[in-house]
């Protein structure tokens, strides 16, 4: 196991290196002159210039890209051209509040979404594979900011059971947790129903396999043929798949934290963009980037300990 | 032929559903300039926030302007927005996968890693970042959505040509002479128009969603002009005093995507022959 986790932390090396060159591209590729975005239409020349060489536009394309791939790599995400203050700075002080909505989403969805799965699978083409199918079509449907806002309007604004505003004392944890509670529905329930559906696929497949006829023919109880030889197969590409999703959790963390006006990564997002602060949004870029070769190596990892054939492989 | 189709709206109940939802909103998208009871643009501030009545029948927003107006001429700007954005994804990345799986080898892997990640990145963000350094205009959320598209359809594209290349019909086609891309576009590209096409409509709903996200994070067109993301936006501000305004451009934002990934799905469905046949 630790040969593979070795194996697995070298190759995403060149992962990183990939994601961040295209961050590089496509800050450089997308039409237009950061520094005439930051600076507004009436710039003068010799401004642009100048805003050019603080942000060390001025010199050769290989160079600016080395000395980035250089300072990622080393943990230097820059500054705010705003606040002045370090990006990895501002990023971890909010941190701990996204990454309370993502759990706590990935849990909602798991909760609601792997048994849904697998109760659609059992009972294919009847009425109740019918309806989950069409509950999860919903909910991939729903965007975010519209079933937050329609939360919020209800439980928030009508019943008054929730806190419209969500800023959030992290010492307190009732308060912590009460303020969660509809961010992460709102969240939880796009996680459920993808994971519904990657779960009913899954378990489609699995249970047209062999072992499954033999477990069944066997005599193992139905309930553990689904559960432990069905589900525990199907747990595999699951696993996967809620993985890449991991882009689209991020995304829609951000818009349900403006929503909810939760502090976090979203805000800090929109803050820049706002303030069109460059070299945050490029950071948060590379932030993110390393976020995601992270969870890839998660998933990679735990593909391996949920299957040894993948380990020795 | 009335009967064939009556029958396959019966057989494909989520397809047909979704294709009713669509066609209402291209219909009312197209037919905004007649079915609007009045300007989307004209101020009537007497009348600012009024609640839906028999005036306004869904209501009027902080400017006293027309709700169901705005939403029927923001219906255009979505849908003009996310068809603009997947058809040149669609023309980009399934140009990018034929061509890579055609010719195969290094090339063909270096072009899918490169596909793989951009596959990986969060597409709304990318979408931030791309409007926010171009400036909020039409052609950069054209440009931004379909950037996060073309992945996708490269991989979709690609892997039909992997199989396709070696089949003889294929291979009788270079026998006699014909040049690569007449072999690429004319014998091996209709096997995967389907595909592709279901793909596209699938991808149209992630496109007004994705549309929806930037205009209500305020990076969509410049207003007045209406859009549902904004009017969203605007909805928000006033959640307290009109909840209408954040209710109606929802409903209408759900029902467009609902009904596309309806049409995309029960698509897929019918004419996947692995689930046809079972």
């Amino acid at each position: 196991m630790i040969l593979f986790v070795l194996r697995r932390l070298a190759a995403s090396i060149p992962a990183l290196v990939a994601v961040l060159t295209l961050v590089f591209v496509i800050v450089r590729i997308v039409p237009g002159d950061p520094a005439m975005a930051i600076l507004g239409d009436q710039a003068t020349p010799s401004a642009i210039a100048a805003l050019h060489v603080r942000l060390g536009l001025d010199r050769p394309i290989w160079q600016q890209y080395l000395e980035f791939l250089h300072r990622s790599l080393s943990g230097d995400f820059g500054h705010s051209m705003v606040t002045g203050r370090s990006v990895l700075g501002e990023v971890a002080a909010v941190l701990p509040n996204t990454l309370d909505l993502a759990l706590a989403s990935v849990l909602v969805g798991v909760i609601i979404g792997v048994p849904a799965g697998v109760y659609a699978a059992v009972y294919r083409n009847r009425l109740i594979d019918f309806l989950i199918r069409m509950a999860s079509l919903f909910g991939l449907s729903l965007p975010v900011f519209v079933s937050g806002i329609f939360f919020l309007l209800l439980f928030g604004l009508y019943w008054r059971i929730f806190p419209v505003v969500g800023d959030v004392n992290l010492s307190n944890p009732i308060d912590r947790l009460y303020k969660l509670v509809l961010p992460a529905a709102t969240l939880g329930l796009v996680m459920a129903a993808y994971i519904t559906r990657v779960t009913r696929a899954a378990m489609l497949n699995v249970l047209r396999e062999d072992y499954v006829r033999t477990a069944r023919a066997k005599g193992v109880p139905q309930r553990r043929v689904i559960w432990r030889h069905g589900l525990g197969n199907a747990s595999l590409p699951i696993v996967t798949i809620v993985g890449l999703y991991v882009g689209i959790l991020i995304g829609n963390s951000v818009l349900t934290e403006i929503v909810f006006s939760r502090p976090g990564l979203g805000r800090i997002i929109v803050g820049a963009l706002n303030q069109r602060d460059y070299t945050m949004l490029q950071g948060l870029m590379v932030i993110y980037c390393f976020l995601i070769v992270v969870v890839n190596l998660i998933t990679d990892l735990a593909y391996g300990w949920l299957d040894p054939r993948v380990r020795e492989a | 032929m009335i009967r064939r189709t009556l029958r396959w709206i019966v057989g494909h109940p989520t397809a047909s559903v979704g294709a009713l939802l669509c066609l209402v909103m291209v219909a009312s998208a197209i037919g905004a300039p007649i079915l609007s009871p009045a300007d989307p643009l004209d101020q009537n501030i007497i009348d600012k926030l009024t609640p839906p009545g028999a005036d306004y029948w869904l209501g009027t927003d902080d400017y006293g302007r027309d709700v169901l107006s705005r939403l029927l001429w923001g219906a255009q700007f979505s849908l003009l927005v996310s068809f603009l954005s997947v058809a040149s994804a669609m023309l980009v990345g399934g140009t990018i996968g034929l061509v890579s799986g055609y010719v195969g080898g290094r090339t063909d892997v270096v072009i899918m890693q490169v596909m793989d990640v951009l596959l990986s990145f969060p597409s709304l963000i990318l979408g931030l970042i791309i409007v926010a350094l171009v400036g909020p205009a039409m052609s950069s959320l054209v440009f931004a959505i379909a950037l996060t598209a073309v992945a996708p359809f490269a991989r979709v594209a690609r892997a039909p040509v992997l199989s396709l290349r070696n089949r003889a019909y294929v291979e009788a086609g270079r026998a006699l002479g014909f040049s690569h891309a007449r072999i690429l576009f004319v014998h091996i590209l209709p096997n995967m128009i389907a595909e592709v096409l279901v793909m596209a409509t699938l991808w149209m709903a992630d496109a007004v969603r994705t549309e929806a996200a930037l205009s209500f994070l305020g990076l969509g067109i410049k207003p007045p002009a209406p859009s549902w993301g904004s009017m969203l936006r605007d909805g928000f501000e006033n959640i307290l005093d009109a909840p209408w305004l954040s209710i109606f451009p929802g409903i209408a934002i759900l029902l467009l995507v609902l009904g596309l990934n309806m049409l995309g799905d029960g698509l897929r469905d019918a004419t996947d022959p692995m689930i046809a046949g079972q």
